[in-house]
């Protein structure tokens, strides 16, 4: 591969760290540039909410590679700088320091930033997002024994933070305007059950409310709900969605709809821009549609799949969509993706703390929610990427392994 | 800085100095070792980071737990000396580890 060529890529997170990895890995010879708008070169955001919160793991031990890697790797790494427009006539991004880089290929990584509380307060002291290591760094020092705090959302982001709260002795309250916790994301069995886990943990869970206000001298001392109810808190943490940082594609004239559309080479409408990531509207092969996916899979999935469309080289795997989420001594594992489910059973017994969710529409199987249990988890990933089915009856019937309910579908 | 040597499925070896503390994943993550991916960052929940451990360290690289047995259950190609590298901690006693990573992960 020829040496004059220059691959920018706008955002230095999990996809973006991959695609510059990838790159080198594959071949690419020619210059490339990672823009970063945090100061900290590319790492794992899952800690954030969970080991690292907790304190239980050092900064440094974040990076997904030490930075001297990128130096030794002829990988360009423009630190605090953001990308501010794109030029793709002149195939040209402008940075904040002023600068201008030129490309050949540009690879927009810019992530999705947190969906800002739209309440009056939103701005007072001790109000925090969980977001980046930054915002970590500030927050953890006030997660100290005996502080009120106030969580709005109770999805996985909220419900985590949650659970590292109460295991550091503070007194949380959770605020869901749904009547469920994770009611965007799973089923009813799985809330009650992280409901019923959460409030054996001494947090507090208030569904089915709406805050009206922030409120407080400089510091947040109180959450106002519609009602009128205050309720007094030290600190608040908002985990109430993320949104994709599409704009600077949009602005650029790269089609945007709900995140940067791309095709399956990770490929936008402009032929020599890709986006990878939290940012980009992907096709979700497994099930014949569309969508943004806000995971570490789908970052290094899709860092790998640009690097190998520039390189030339066959696509990689497609896999089925993944997540985890890590609570007290739980471990949730999902494979697929829920949305659209016509129909579930439960395989195992909640109470038991080891239980499986199986998810179907119109008969297949699109998802499994697994708490506690690696090989129902495993077992639907190879299922769903194999368009193998299973029926409800057969997943329930505990008293069949995972793996011969596995090969008995895979022979059908 | 203890040793460690990973040996790609085709036999070929590369040495690195992991430190006492991290991970048997976390340090071939920092020296760009093919074939372990680590999707999950080392918390148990992927499968992308086994590996064979040498039969003369299996005793020195500790248990397996629950969730690192059910894991491994399903992983491709197990063997008996199959582990999860981001499950073994690097001490002084692994001084010279060998560690294999298998054909499905490269």
């Amino acid at each position: 591969m020829s040496t004059d060529q220059t691959t920018v890529i706008i955002g230095a997170g999990q996809a973006g760290g991959q695609a510059a990895a990838s790159l080198r890995l594959m071949g690419f010879e020619g210059a490339i540039h990672l823009v970063g708008d945090e100061s900290a070169p590319p790492y794992q955001r899952p800690p954030l909410s969970k080991a690292y919160l907790k304190g239980l793991m050092e900064r440094e031990r974040l990076f997904l590679k030490p930075l001297q890697y990128y130096q030794d790797n002829n990988i360009t790494f423009h630190a605090g700088v953001s990308a501010t427009s794109i030029d793709r006539h002149a195939k040209t991004v402008a940075l904040s320091d002023g600068t201008s880089l030129s490309y050949t290929k540009l690879i927009i990584a810019t992530g999705s930033r947190p969906r800002a509380l739209p309440l009056p307060g939103a701005d007072l002291g001790n109000v925090f997002d969980l977001r980046t290591l930054d915002d970590i760094d500030v927050l953890k020092p006030q997660m100290q024994e005996g502080r009120r705090l106030l969580i709005i959302g109770a999805g996985y982001i909220g419900l985590e933070a949650a659970a590292v709260a109460s295991e550091l002795g503070l007194q949380v309250t959770v605020l869901e305007m749904a009547d469920r916790v994770l009611a965007r994301v799973t089923s009813p069995v799985m809330s009650e059950f992280y409901q019923t886990l959460h409030e054996t943990h001494g947090v507090t869970i208030r569904t089915g409310v709406s805050l009206s206000k922030l409120t407080g001298e400089g510091q947040v001392s109180a959450g106002e709900l519609k009602d009128g109810e205050v309720i007094p808190c030290d600190l608040v943490l908002v985990g109430i969605g993320i949104l994709p940082n599409e704009e600077i594609a949009a602005e650029a004239g790269v089609a945007c709809a709900n995140g940067i559309l791309v095709d399956r080479d990770a490929v936008t409408n402009d032929p020599d821009i890709y986006a990878i990531g939290d940012c980009a509207h992907r096709p979700l092969v497994h099930y014949g549609r569309d969508g943004r996916l806000e995971s570490v899979h789908n970052a290094i999935e899709q860092g790998k799949i640009a690097a190998a469309h520039i390189c030339g080289k066959p696509r990689p795997a497609e896999d089925v969509p993944w997540f985890w989420s890590d609570q007290y001594d739980v471990k949730l594992q999902i494979a697929g993706l829920s949305q659209g489910y016509t129909d579930y059973a439960v395989r195992g017994d909640p109470t038991t703390g080891s239980f499986a969710v199986f998810y179907f529409r119109d008969g297949a199987l699109i998802s499994v929610d697994a708490v506690n249990a690696a090989p129902e988890f495993l077992t639907a990933k190879r299922l769903i990427a194999a368009g193998a089915s299973v029926s409800p009856d057969e997943v329930t019937d505990i008293s069949v392994s995972m793996k011969d309910i596995m090969a008995k579908a895979l022979a059908k | 800085m203890v040793k460690i040597t990973y040996f790609d499925h085709e036999g070929t070896g590369r040495d690195v100095d992991a430190n006492v503390g991290e991970s048997v994943m976390e340090a071939a993550v920092r020296n760009n070792i093919p074939g372990i991916d680590a999707d999950c960052g080392g918390a148990c929940a992927c499968a992308t980071c086994h590996v064979y451990v040498d039969e003369a360290f299996l005793d020195k690289t500790g248990t397996k737990e629950a969730m690192e047995e059910s894991m491994l259950d399903f992983a491709d190609g197990v063997q008996e000396n199959s582990r999860l590298s981001c499950q073994i901690s690097v001490s002084a006693e692994l001084e010279g580890l060998k560690v294999t990573t298998p054909e499905s992960q490269h």
